[in-house]
């Protein structure tokens, strides 16, 4: 299926969220996720299940001011 | 003096826009700062290495909601925020205009209300308004962080009268001066007026020698704050000879 994950579309395998974080190479413990604009805990990568054309937003520490 | 926590250094410090990740742990260094501003993006080259100065800095992390425009974005933002800096404080900036970057105060008082009731300790970044400041407390605040000029421009205090109402206003709450301080003398003149602290970024990032002018902002700071504890000299419009007239020769 395709996603857009941080502004790209993207064709994944993965069927949760959990899952996509593996495929796509990020380090779990690092980031923080969302799913069409809402939090998603890290406790419930595992069980929230990925659609076609959701909107995923995997984010990192950065800069800032 | 935020949120329970006590503090030596009255400087926050921004830690975006420096010339190298070696350079900014150098900064913070030499402000003496113990509290460091953060944010949260879209993986980039750098993010290893951000998150190794994170870790060597011995600073308290304040993430913020920048960019955020909506409070709903914030609102995600600062959840997210607190699963990956493992901190409930949070520096809440929900901006109303893209040119300004003045914080919108309704989408402001909306997001500190949600964040406030799930248990964050919130910072907002707001305006000099009196009404707006006394529903972020309402909210559940216990720090306003009113702005100096807009973010980035270097004007220091543009309403210096404002911020003087806000801080007699507001006893005894904790005020910091975010944003818009482009020079040492302007962090001084905030601290004189009895504001609390200063958060600051792009004057010492921007600035040709970034360590050298952190340290010069801490000591303008604890300048500025001994100079309010020890009580400024009311202003006179008339000269008034500081040496005595008495005794003085009769030589004419």
């Amino acid at each position: 299926m395709r996603i857009d994950l941080n502004g790209e579309v993207i064709k994944t395998q993965a069927r949760t969220l959990a899952d996509l974080l593996i495929e796509q190479g990020f380090e779990a413990p690092c980031v923080a996720t969302a799913l069409n604009g809402d939090f998603i805990a890290r406790s419930m990568r595992d069980a929230t299940r990925l659609d076609e054309g959701m909107k995923i937003e995997v984010l990192s520490p950065m800069q800032g001011g | 003096m935020f949120y329970g926590v006590d503090l030596t250094s009255r400087l926050m410090l921004g830690t975006a826009q420096y010339p190298s990740p070696a350079v900014l742990l150098e900064a913070i260094e030499a402000s003496g700062a113990e509290i460091i501003t953060v944010s949260l993006r879209r993986e980039g080259a750098a993010g290893a290495a951000f998150r190794n100065i994170l870790s060597e800095s011995r600073c308290r992390l304040l993430p913020n909601t920048a960019g955020c425009h909506t409070a709903r974005e914030a609102v995600t933002t600062a959840r997210m925020a607190r699963e990956v800096f493992g901190t409930s404080w949070i520096k809440l900036e929900v901006i109303g205009h893209a040119d300004t970057l003045q914080p919108d105060p309704f989408a402001l008082v909306e997001a500190a209300r949600v964040l406030c009731a799930e248990g964050f300790e919130v910072f907002p970044y707001t305006t000099e308004d009196l009404i707006v400041g006394e529903k972020l407390l309402e909210a559940g605040c216990k720090v306003l962080m009113p702005w100096g000029a807009p973010i980035g421009s270097g004007q220091g205090l543009r309403n210096p009268e404002g911020l003087r109402t806000m801080r007699a206003h507001f006893a005894g709450i904790p005020l910091v001066v975010d944003a818009g301080i482009g020079a040492p003398s302007q962090a001084a003149q905030a601290m004189e007026m009895g504001l609390d602290a200063i958060l600051l970024n792009t004057a010492v990032a921007k600035a040709v020698d970034p360590a050298v002018m952190a340290r010069a902002f801490g000591r303008a700071i604890q300048a500025g704050r001994e100079a309010f504890e020890a009580g400024v000299m009311p202003r006179r419009d008339m000269a008034c000879a500081s040496t005595p007239v008495f005794g003085l020769a009769e030589l004419a």
